[in-house]
C-alpha cells in the first residue's frame, strides 16, 4: 500500500455524518502546519507542548518523555538500594555465624530486597522505558492520557518512600516478598510491618495499572498512520502483551492485599481456617498474579531483545509473524502457571501434574523466540557492540535459568529444593538474565537517544564482563548449596555444616556484580557530560523513534510520520512520508483505527497541570492513614474527591474544551 | 532525516463516539481490569464456599428484598441511559442536559437503598469468613456505585455550566453512559452470589 491509499475515500470513516458536525457549538480552528516552513513550525509547537517552566511547572508536567525520565532514575535508584540490602545479606552470610545482622534485620532486609527489586525496580523499570519509546515508536506526540501517566509516577514514588522511611523507622515488612498467611496475619504480624507491605503493593499496582491502560490506548489508538498490525515494532508488541497481562493479573494481587489487611484490621476471616476462611487462598490468589509478573517483567525485555537484534544483525528480524504469536502465547499461557509455586502444599497429584505440562509448555513459545533471534544473528552481519554483548549475556545465562526452571516444574525434584539456595539461584538466573542483562543492553542501546550522547563503549565492555563474571560467580554456586541443603531466608548457618567457604566465594561474585553497576553509573554519568555526540540515528536502526533527533523535542515529532514498512527508515531512506494537516496553537496529535490505523480524529492531548500530583497525595495519603484505621477511606473520600474534581474540570484551554 | 509530506489530515473531525475515541478505549480498559477484580473476589468466594461443606457456616439466610430491589432499580435504569446515549451521539445538549439530571437521581437512589442492603445480610464481617465475602462482595461493588454516581453527578453540573456545550463533553457522556452498564452489569452476578446462592445450599 502506498501512503497515498490512505487519503482515499474509503479510509474516512462511515459514521462520520456531515450533520453531526453541524449540531456542535462553533467550530473551532487555528492555524495549521500545511505548508510551515520548519522554523516556523517548530516555533509553534515549541511553545504549544513546552512544559511550564518553574517548579510549579516541572510538577506539572505530562510529558511522557519527562515523565519515563523520572521513573528510570527513581527506578534505578531503587536498584541501587535493593542491591545495597542484597550486598548487607551476603556479608552477613560470607562466613558461618557472623554476628553483623541479627534474624530481625535479615528478615527486613531479604523483605525489603525482594519487594523493591519486584515492585519497586523490575517492573516499573521496564513500564518506564515503554513510556518513553512506545510513543516515539509509533509516532505519536505523546502517552495517551498524559495525566494519568503522571499521576502514576506520583503514586509509585509515594510507595517506595512509604516503604523506604518505614525500612528506616525499623518498621519495614519482614515476612518475605509474598507475605504468607497466617504469618502476615493478624495473629503472627503483630505491629504494622505486614500493613507496609499490603499497602505498598496498593500503591505500585495502581500505578502499574494506570501506565498498563495508557499504554494499551497508545497502541491502539495513536499509531501513525499505516502502521498496520503487521508493522508494529516487536518492542511495541510487547509492551502492549505486558500491558494486558498487567490489567488481568494485578487486580488479584490488589485484593490479596485488601483481604490481608481488611482480616489485620477489621477483623474479616477470610485467609482464617478457624473461621471459615482459608490460608491456602492467600496463596491462590497471591500467585495468580505472582507468576504472570515473572512474564511482566521478561516479555518487554524480549521486546528489547527483538529490537536491538535486527540493528545489530544488520538484517529484519527473522520470524517477525512468529515473534509476535509467541509473544501472545506466553502471555496467555502465564496465567496457567501459578500452581507451580504451590507444589509443595500438597496440592491434588492430577492437578499438580496439569502445572507441570503446563509449565513445560510455555517452553515452546520461548524455544521460538530465542530460534527467531539466533537465526537473525545466523543470517545478518553481525556488528557486536556492547547492547549485543548483553544480549549474548542474557541468552546464556536465560538459558541456565530456564533449565534449572524445567527441573523445578516436576514435583518430586521441587519437594526436595523448597525453600533451598536453588531455588534463589534460580530465579535471580531468570530474573537478572531475563530482565536485567537485556535492560543493560537497552540501556546502551537507547541511551543516546535519551540523551543525545554516547556510553563509551571501551568502558560498556568491561562493564559487560565484570557484570557478567561477577553474576555467574555470585549465583551460580548458589546451585551447590542449595542442593547440599541451605536454606533461603536464614540469617546465618554453623560453621560444621562447610558451607563456610563456597559462602564467602558468593559474596564475593555478589560484590564484583555490585561493582559492575558502580562501573555502569560512571559511565552513565560520563556519557550524558561527556559522551560524543549521537546524532538523530546513531546505530542506523530501522524504527520511527530515530526518525526524530536526539533527544526528541517536546512534541516529538513536527510532523506525523507515514508508515509503509515494517523498518520505516530503512524502507524510506531518501525522505521520510509524513502527514501535515494539524493545529499547531493547540496540542493535536492523530487518533487512527485500531487494525489498519487509518487517520481518523485529530485529538487533543492533555495539557499540564497540577492535579495529577495533588491527587496522587490525596490517594498516597489515605493509603498510609488506612493501615492505622479503616476511617481513612471516609476521611480521604473527600480531598480524593476534590483533586479528582480539580483534575478533570475544564480550565479553558481549547484541548479541555472543543 | 527529511520529509516529504504525502498525507493532508484537515479535513478529519475533531472527536468521535464509542470506540472510535481513546476515552473509550480507556474505560473499557478500566472495567476489564475492574471486572478482573470483582472476578477474582467472586473466586475466592466461591473457593471457600466449596471448601466448607456446611457452607454459610449456620448464619442466617440473608434478607434478599433490598438486593432485588437494588436490582430493578439498576435495571429501569438501563432505559433512560440508554436514551441519553443518544442524545449524546446527536450531540443534542437540552436532552442531555435532562438525561443527566435523570441519571444522577437513578444512580444515588440504588444507593439509599443499599444502605439497607448490610443490614439485611444478617450477619457481620466479623462473624465469620462467609459474613466477611459478603461483606467485601457488597463493599467492592458500592464502591463502584459511590464513584460513578459522584462522576455523573459532576459531568451533570459541567453540562449545565458554559463547558458543556462542546463535542469532547458529548463524548464523555456517552462515556458515562458505558460505564453506567458495566456498573449494572456486574451487579447482577454479585447479587445472585450473596442473595441466592445460599438459598440452594
Ligand atoms: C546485586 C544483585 C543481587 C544479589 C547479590 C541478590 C542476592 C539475593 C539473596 C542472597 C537473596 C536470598 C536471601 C535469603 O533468602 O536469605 C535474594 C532474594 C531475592 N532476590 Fe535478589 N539479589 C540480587 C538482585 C536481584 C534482582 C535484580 C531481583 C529482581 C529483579 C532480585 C529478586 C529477589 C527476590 C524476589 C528474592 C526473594 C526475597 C524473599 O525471599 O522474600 N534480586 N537475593
Ligand atoms: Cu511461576
Amino acid at each position: 500500500m502506498s501512503s497515498a491509499d490512505l487519503a482515499s475515500e474509503r479510509d474516512l470513516p462511515p459514521e462520520r455524518e456531515a450533520s453531526v458536525k453541524g449540531d456542535i457549538a462553533p467550530e473551532h480552528d487555528g492555524p495549521r502546519d500545511t505548508g510551515m516552513d520548519d522554523a516556523g513550525l517548530h516555533r509553534w509547537l515549541t511553545r504549544t507542548w513546552r512544559t511550564p517552566p518553574g517548579i510549579i511547572g516541572a510538577l506539572s508536567s505530562v510529558d511522557h518523555k519527562v515523565i519515563a525520565r523520572r521513573y528510570l532514575i527513581t527506578a534505578f535508584v531503587f536498584l541501587c538500594l535493593g542491591g545495597l540490602n542484597a550486598v548487607a545479606m551476603r556479608i552477613q552470610l560470607s562466613g558461618p555465624q557472623r554476628g553483623l545482622i541479627g534474624p530481625d534485620l535479615y528478615n527486613q532486609l531479604f523483605t525489603m530486597h525482594g519487594v523493591t527489586m519486584m515492585f519497586l525496580f523490575a517492573v516499573p523499570i521496564v513500564q518506564a522505558t515503554g513510556i518513553y519509546l512506545v510513543p516515539l515508536m509509533v509516532g505519536t506526540r505523546n502517552i495517551a492520557f498524559p495525566r494519568l501517566n503522571a499521576f502514576s509516577y506520583w503514586i509509585y514514588v509515594s510507595g517506595g518512600i512509604f516503604a523506604w522511611v518505614s525500612f528506616a523507622l525499623n518498621m519495614a515488612p519482614d515476612v518475605g516478598w509474598f507475605a504468607y498467611v497466617p504469618l502476615s496475619g493478624p495473629e503472627f504480624a503483630p505491629g504494622k510491618r505486614a500493613d507496609v507491605w499490603a499497602q505498598m503493593i496498593t500503591y505500585t499496582e495502581v500505578s502499574s495499572l494506570a501506565v498498563a491502560v495508557a499504554t494499551i490506548v497508545t497502541v491502539f489508538k495513536q499509531r501513525a498512520p499505516g502502521m498496520s498490525l503487521d508493522r508494529i515494532p516487536l518492542y511495541v508488541w510487547a509492551m502492549l502483551v505486558t500491558s494486558f497481562v498487567v490489567v488481568f493479573a494485578m487486580p488479584a494481587v490488589m485484593i490479596t492485599s485488601t483481604f490481608l489487611i481488611l482480616d489485620r484490621l477489621v477483623g474479616t476471616h477470610i485467609f482464617n481456617p478457624a473461621e471459615g476462611g482459608d490460608a491456602l487462598l492467600f496463596q491462590h490468589l497471591f500467585w495468580f498474579f505472582g507468576h504472570p509478573e515473572v512474564y511482566i517483567i521478561f516479555l518487554p525485555a524480549t521486546g528489547m531483545i527483538s529490537a536491538i537484534i535486527p540493528v545489530f544483525a544488520r538484517r529484519p528480524v527473522f520470524g517477525h509473524l512468529g515473534l509476535v504469536l509467541s509473544l501472545i502465547a506466553v502471555g496467555f499461557l502465564s496465567f496457567g502457571l501459578w500452581v507451580h509455586h504451590m507444589f509443595a502444599t500438597g496440592l491434588p497429584k492430577l492437578g499438580a501434574s496439569f502445572f507441570t505440562a503446563s509449565s513445560m509448555m510455555i517452553a515452546i513459545p520461548n524455544g521460538v523466540q530465542i530460534f527467531c533471534w539466533l537465526a537473525t544473528l545466523w543470517d545478518g552481519r553481525p556488528v557486536i557492540r556492547t547492547p549485543l554483548l548483553f544480549v549474548f549475556g542474557f541468552f546464556f545465562i536465560f538459558v541456565i535459568g530456564g533449565l534449572t526452571g524445567v527441573m523445578l516444574a516436576s514435583v518430586p525434584l521441587d519437594l526436595q529444593v523448597h525453600d533451598t539456595y536453588f531455588v534463589v539461584a534460580h530465579f535471580h538466573y531468570v530474573l537478572i538474565g531475563g530482565s536485567v542483562f537485556p535492560l543493560l543492553g537497552a540501556a546502551y542501546f537507547w541511551f543516546p537517544k535519551i540523551s543525545g550522547r554516547m556510553m563509551s563503549e571501551r568502558l560498556g565492555r568491561w562493564h559487560f564482563w565484570l557484570a557478567f563474571i561477577g553474576f555467574n560467580a555470585a549465583f551460580f554456586p548458589m546451585h551447590l548449596v542449595g542442593l547440599w541443603g541451605m536454606p533461603r531466608r536464614v540469617y546465618t548457618y554453623p560453621a560444621e555444616l562447610g558451607w563456610g567457604n563456597i559462602n564467602l566465594f558468593i559474596s564475593a561474585g555478589a560484590v564484583v556484580f555490585f561493582l559492575s553497576f558502580v562501573l555502569f553509573t560512571f559511565n552513565l554519568a560520563h556519557g550524558a557530560l561527556k559522551g560524543a555526540l549521537a546524532g538523530d540515528n546513531p546505530w542506523d536502526a530501522g524504527t520511527l523513534e530515530w526518525a526524530t533527533s536526539s533527544p526528541p523535542p517536546s512534541y516529538n515529532f513536527a510532523r506525523i510520520p507515514i508508515v509503509t514498512h515494517g523498518e520505516p527508515l530503512w524502507a524510506e531512506r531518501e525522505a521520510l512520508p509524513v502527514a501535515t494537516g494539524l493545529r499547531v496553537d493547540v496540542r493535536e496529535l492523530l487518533i487512527s483505527t485500531v487494525a489498519e490505523a487509518h487517520p481518523d480524529i485529530r485529538e487533543k492531548s492533555a495539557t499540564p497541570s497540577i492535579w495529577p500530583l495533588l491527587a496522587a497525595i490525596a490517594v498516597g495519603g489515605t493509603f498510609v492513614y488506612s493501615i492505622f484505621t479503616p476511617w481513612a477511606v471516609a476521611w480521604g473520600a473527600a480531598p480524593i474527591a476534590i483533586t479528582l474534581i480539580g483534575w478533570f474540570w475544564p480550565k479553558g484551554d481549547p484541548e479541555d474544551e472543543e | 532525516m527529511k520529509q516529504r509530506p504525502s498525507l493532508d489530515l484537515s479535513a478529519l473531525p475533531t472527536f468521535g463516539h464509542g470506540p472510535r475515541s481513546p476515552t473509550w478505549w480507556g474505560t473499557l480498559g478500566f472495567m476489564a481490569l475492574e471486572g478482573m477484580g470483582f472476578a477474582i473476589a467472586a473466586g475466592a468466594y466461591l473457593y471457600l464456599a466449596t471448601l466448607w461443606p456446611n457452607w454459610r457456616l449456620s448464619a442466617p439466610q440473608p434478607n434478599h428484598w433490598p438486593g432485588t430491589i437494588v436490582t430493578l432499580l439498576l435495571i429501569v435504569s438501563l432505559v433512560p441511559n440508554h436514551i441519553l446515549h443518544g442524545y449524546a451521539k446527536r450531540c443534542a445538549i437540552g436532552p442531555v442536559r435532562i438525561g443527566m439530571v435523570v441519571m444522577s437521581l437513578l444512580g444515588v437512589a440504588p444507593l439509599v437503598v443499599r444502605w439497607f442492603e448490610f443490614p439485611a445480610l444478617n450477619i457481620y464481617w466479623d462473624t465469620n469468613a462467609y459474613g466477611s465475602m459478603l461483606w467485601v462482595l457488597l463493599g467492592l461493588h458500592t464502591t463502584h456505585l459511590i464513584t460513578d454516581v459522584g462522576d455523573t453527578i459532576v459531568l451533570t453540573v459541567l453540562m449545565f455550566t458554559r463547558h458543556g456545550y462542546s463535542g469532547r463533553r458529548f463524548g464523555d457522556v456517552g462515556d458515562n453512559v458505558f460505564y453506567w452498564d458495566f456498573v449494572v452489569l456486574t451487579w447482577i452476578p454479585i447479587y445472585l452470589l450473596i442473595y441466592w446462592m445460599p438459598r440452594l445450599g
